[in-house]
């Protein structure tokens, strides 16, 4: 009960995207069609409930008993960023399709905020492996249900008259904003 | 004292060593998971003209590399800006048959400097065409004329077009490559590409009627027709009162351009000087 109160929270209550507002270069350059949305959620799903598993093990068994945890923002960069690099060596290597499928996505990743900030709650939280699992799978749900929303809403908005100076990018920021207001509605139904 | 020092050394420590793991991982995986690129694909891109203008349909001219090299059915003629020359190298390299390339510049079909073309308003905002043009269309009354502020020069990946002191884009011949970014970039479609050899062209785009194109800039193009109606070989049509050059008409049949004397605005203008034969003055 308790790891699906934190997944839901981290899916809906506290919406990386929609109330926290990081990965938001993400929720607009990708939004524009659904597949590469769906793409994209899912890469951002696994890598960031991936490097947050390591990043928790570098925090528990090098830097906490060091008592170095203000060195926390500089390794996890060094990390996220090395990580990446593996896997899309990794997956360049074992799986061609997904990584045409991935292949920029990835590279957007390894220096996003989104991906450094999960494992740098997980951190802060004291969460222990397990939640820092679930919520960085739970985030990482959240972001590409975010994702899927927008992207769905612009399809349909291509063929919407849209006012001359709002066309684009204009337009896509209002409505993020409505799409986040309508997620502001959940805060509070969980107590943290 | 003693316990800074020794928080500086831990820090030292653990970022070298967390630094030398990771340095020592990648090196580890650059190594194992090494994926082989067919090497001609670099030898490719190193004959591209690396403009980056995605003329080809590619994004990219190592995108486009790497098509042509592994599709045998991409053809070795798609890079522009490359013209013949670049065009025979990757025939080569790819051992396909080259296409005949057309060659193309760019042409601005504008000749509303700032005391020909009139102002509708005064435009204060980020000096950029797009923007611009998002507000009422520009400050000319002419509503398909140039913005002048440059977004196109700016937009050109080979520096071939500078701005007049008048507000019009210049294109220089010697460096347009035909690769049409900034065709795509300008906001009023001014810009467009023409066929290399073409004698003449409308330096107008103004679809609007005769008096109101006339009261809208003084070089415009009324739609007389007269142009039309001289030619010999049908080079010119009329469309929604603006006239339009066919170029490959022109370059095939025509060697005495007697539509440049008709025109009574001085909207038909030679094309690019020098390129042309009979036109080396």
């Amino acid at each position: 009960m308790e790891y699906f109160t934190l997944f839901m929270s981290a899916v809906i209550v506290n919406n990386f995207v929609l109330t926290r507002f990081l990965g938001l270069c993400i929720f607009f350059g990708v939004s524009k069609n659904l597949d590469a949305s769906l793409g994209m959620g899912v890469a951002v799903t696994s890598i960031m409930t991936l490097s947050s598993a390591l990043a928790w093990a570098v925090h528990h068994y090098v830097l906490h008993p060091q008592g170095l945890e203000f060195l926390t923002t500089a390794v996890f960069v060094v990390l996220i960023a090395c990580f990446v690099q593996l896997l899309e060596m990794i997956i360049r290597k074992y799986s061609p399709t997904l990584y045409n499928m991935w292949g920029i996505y990835l590279l957007l990743i390894a220096t996003n905020c989104i991906v450094f900030g999960v494992p740098v709650i997980n951190a802060e939280s004291g969460f222990n492996f397990t939640q820092s699992i679930v919520n960085s799978f739970g985030s990482g749900v959240g972001f590409a249900l975010a994702l899927v929303l927008m992207a769905s809403l612009r399809e349909k908005l291509r063929y919407a008259d849209v006012p001359k100076p709002l066309e684009g990018l204009g337009i896509a920021f209002i409505l993020a904003g409505m799409l986040a207001l309508s997620f502001f509605g959940f805060s509070g139904m969980i107590p943290t | 004292m003693e316990s800074s020092l020794n928080t500086s050394l831990a820090i030292l420590g653990v970022l070298v060593s967390l630094g030398a793991v990771f340095g020592c991982v990648l090196a580890f995986a650059n190594k194992k998971f090494a994926v082989e690129i067919n090497p001609l694909i670099h030898i490719v891109e190193d004959v591209l003209p690396k403009g980056q203008c995605g003329a080809c349909g590619y994004p990219g001219c190592m995108a486009y590399a790497e098509a042509v090299v592994l599709d045998p059915e991409v053809s070795p003629s798609c890079c522009i800006p490359g013209k013949e020359e670049v065009a025979r190298q990757v025939a080569e390299l790819t051992g396909k048959v080259m296409a005949k390339i057309e060659p193309r510049i760019a042409q601005v079909k504008c000749a509303g400097t700032y005391s020909k073309a009139v102002r509708s308003n005064e435009y204060y905002g980020v000096d950029d065409c797009v923007a611009a043009n998002l507000i009422f269309g520009g400050d000319k009354v002419c509503k398909y004329g140039c913005l002048g502020m440059g977004s196109c020069a700016r937009a050109c990946p080979f520096g071939a077009i500078t701005m007049s002191p008048e507000g019009l884009p210049i294109v220089s011949p010697d460096k347009c490559t035909g690769c049409g970014v900034c065709e795509n970039t300008c906001p009023k479609k001014v810009i467009s590409m023409m066929p290399i050899g073409a004698l003449v062209r409308v330096n107008c785009n103004s679809h609007d009627k005769g008096p109101q194109a006339k009261k809208a800039c003084s070089a415009a193009c009324i739609g007389c027709t007269l142009c039309m109606k001289s030619c010999p070989y049908e080079a010119i049509k009329m469309d929604n009162s603006l006239a339009v050059v066919d170029g490959n008409v022109c370059i095939e049949k025509c060697s005495n351009p007697v539509c440049l004397e008709k025109c009574p605005t001085g909207a038909i203008k030679p094309a690019v000087v020098g390129i042309l034969p009979g036109t080396e003055n």
